[in-house]
């Protein structure tokens, strides 16, 4: 495929992506609060910069919903079971729900507003949109977050439950890897079959 | 979820001596620990955020293993080339718990930490005695289909959900521990989760302030790996029960076999018992089923759960026929 399937940001590629700890930057406040004391933290969303006062207790979901209101990402169970709070967390697939966002000060977070705009869809959503790979939508943000994370995982050569031979460097996408790979994002709708018409014809086959 | 106060150390030492406070509790990828919290079934003080030690390392050791940091997650050590060609049992276990997104963020240690998902321990209105030491079971004459049939007793029937751990307690890993002080042990996975007994509440032998810094896996035995797991969805679905095992053979005859079973125990459960019916015996069927009855000799069915007495058998018989190319007869 020609297109570029992380989404666009001000940022460059090489910060955009990382896995290693990083030291505790000396010229913030002591990393520690009491019981009921709020918390600074800074977070990178959709490439821009945002400061944060939180009660300790916040999601990362909740601080992308209530305090910075983008609200694309949705909530769904909130206890990591259905995938509809799935985010890119320094490039890689994570439920918002099932992490602090105090822990994340300074990571770079991308929503499904940070993906695409109605005038600028990401090749995700326009194959979404023309294989109708929803009903109500509620799924959908997650859907195409956890898809665009999942094709780059496949060219990493991440292994599935259904993948024949972990060793094996080079995965093929199949409808079972697919569904495999995507099985941590429900849909209520029951729209699997067309999403999976979707991802296939972004990403599907050998990567 | 209940107050608490955050704090994110710098080095293990100040990790460990925030952790050592009665009330604290670390947190790394969060994912079993926050969801309990929602839950208020744990309801620590202070959450002690170990996540940014530099714990995220897999190291080769000097006899062949591999050192495995202990913040390693779910889905870096799944994909790590020296365990998916070494160890494909660790990378097959990985892959077939959770979803991809859990598995971006969940912990090697925290895997090995991660609490029981018996619902009647999450559910706040039934007795428990992991939950309050005493109340009494709920699980026992309740609806127990999930729950042990190997090493439970009458205090507690739940099992421990890992299935990362399985694959690790076939290959004899160590779990390396950092504690007050400095001070360093290691102890094997197999001794890592003592009897249930009438203490379910204990879980592991891990003591107030110590942190698990890393897992040791051994030079990797000789023979094929298969992890094989039989839930009630094809995905992202606890194991009813699970069979990790690797096997070698010298021409017809079995010359080592490492057995370990999910989804039954209190923990992930070494079956040393098939082990001794399989080496140097013929790879037939006929030694699967003897080693399989071995197996289960001491297993107890609940009720609900009684079906996995016989399915345990099966699945790993099934296991060492695809492992073996066994004759079938």
């Amino acid at each position: 495929m020609a297109h570029d399937l992380l989404p666009p940001t001000d940022m460059p590629k090489s910060k955009r992506v990382r896995r290693q700890p990083r030291a505790v930057s000396p010229s913030r406040s002591p990393e520690k609060s009491e019981t009921g004391a709020r918390h600074a933290v800074t977070l990178k969303v959709n490439g821009h910069t945002r400061d944060l006062e939180l009660d300790v207790r916040t999601s990362l979901l909740d601080a992308l919903r209530e305090h910075l209101h983008l609200t694309g990402t949705k909530k769904g169970c909130d206890h990591g079971q259905c995938g509809a709070c799935t985010v890119l967390l320094n490039g890689r697939r994570i439920d918002s729900c099932l992490t602090l966002a105090v822990m994340h000060d300074g990571d770079e977070v991308v929503t499904i507003e940070g993906i695409g705009s109605p005038d600028a869809l990401h090749p995700l959503q326009s194959v979404f949109i023309e294989h109708d790979g929803f009903q109500c939508g509620y799924c959908t943000p997650g859907q195409i977050c956890s898809a665009i994370a999942m094709l780059e995982e496949a060219k990493a050569g991440m292994p599935s439950h259904v993948t024949a031979d972990v060793a094996s460097a080079k995965i093929e996408l199949t409808e079972a890897e697919l569904r495999e790979r995507m099985s941590g994002n429900v849909c209520r709708c029951c729209a699997y079959p067309n999403i999976i018409d979707a991802i296939r014809e972004v990403g599907g086959g050998s990567l | 979820m209940r107050e608490f106060a955050y704090e994110r150390p710098t080095d293990a030492a100040g990790a460990i001596a925030a952790g050592a406070v009665p009330g604290a509790k670390f947190i790394c990828g969060g994912t079993n620990l926050l969801d309990l919290m929602k839950l208020e079934i744990e309801h620590p003080d202070r959450l002690v955020d170990i996540s940014r030690l530099p714990l995220r390392e897999i190291e080769e050791t000097d006899d062949g293993g591999l050192r495995i940091g202990a913040h390693v997650d779910n889905a870096s050590l799944a994909i790590d080339q020296r365990v998916r060609s070494r160890y494909p049992l660790v990378s097959q276990a990985v892959v077939s718990g959770a979803s991809a997104q859990l598995r971006n963020k969940a912990s090697t240690g925290g895997n090995l930490l991660q609490r029981t998902r018996c619902m009647y321990f999450y559910d706040p209105s039934s007795p428990c005695n992991k939950r309050t030491p005493g109340a009494g079971c709920s699980a026992m004459g309740g609806f127990n289909r999930f729950q042990a049939i190997l090493g439970a007793s009458d205090a507690c029937i739940a099992t421990h959900p890992s299935d990362m751990a399985v694959a690790l307690v076939a290959l004899d890993a160590h779990v390396q521990l950092l504690g007050p002080n400095g001070a360093e042990r290691e102890i094997a996975l197999r001794d890592f989760y003592p009897p249930v007994n009438e203490t379910p509440h204990i879980e592991t032998v891990i003591q107030p302030g110590e942190l698990i810094t890393h897992v040791r896996l051994p030079s990797p035995p000789p023979g094929r790996h298969h992890y094989r797991k039989v839930r009630d969805r094809a995905s992202y679905e606890f194991a009813l029960v699970s069979v990790a095992a690797i096997v070698s053979l010298n021409g017809e005859t079995i010359a080592s076999a490492r057995i370990a079973f999910g989804g039954v125990a209190h923990r992930p459960w070494r079956s040393t018992e098939a082990e001794e019916q399989l080496v140097g015996k013929p790879a037939t069927v006929q030694t699967f089923q003897t080693a399989a009855d071995a197996a289960l000799t001491s297993a107890k069915g609940r009720g609900y759960n009684d079906f996995k007495i016989p399915l345990l058998k099966r699945t790993l018989i099934t296991t060492l026929i695809g492992l073996t190319n066994g004759e079938r007869q």
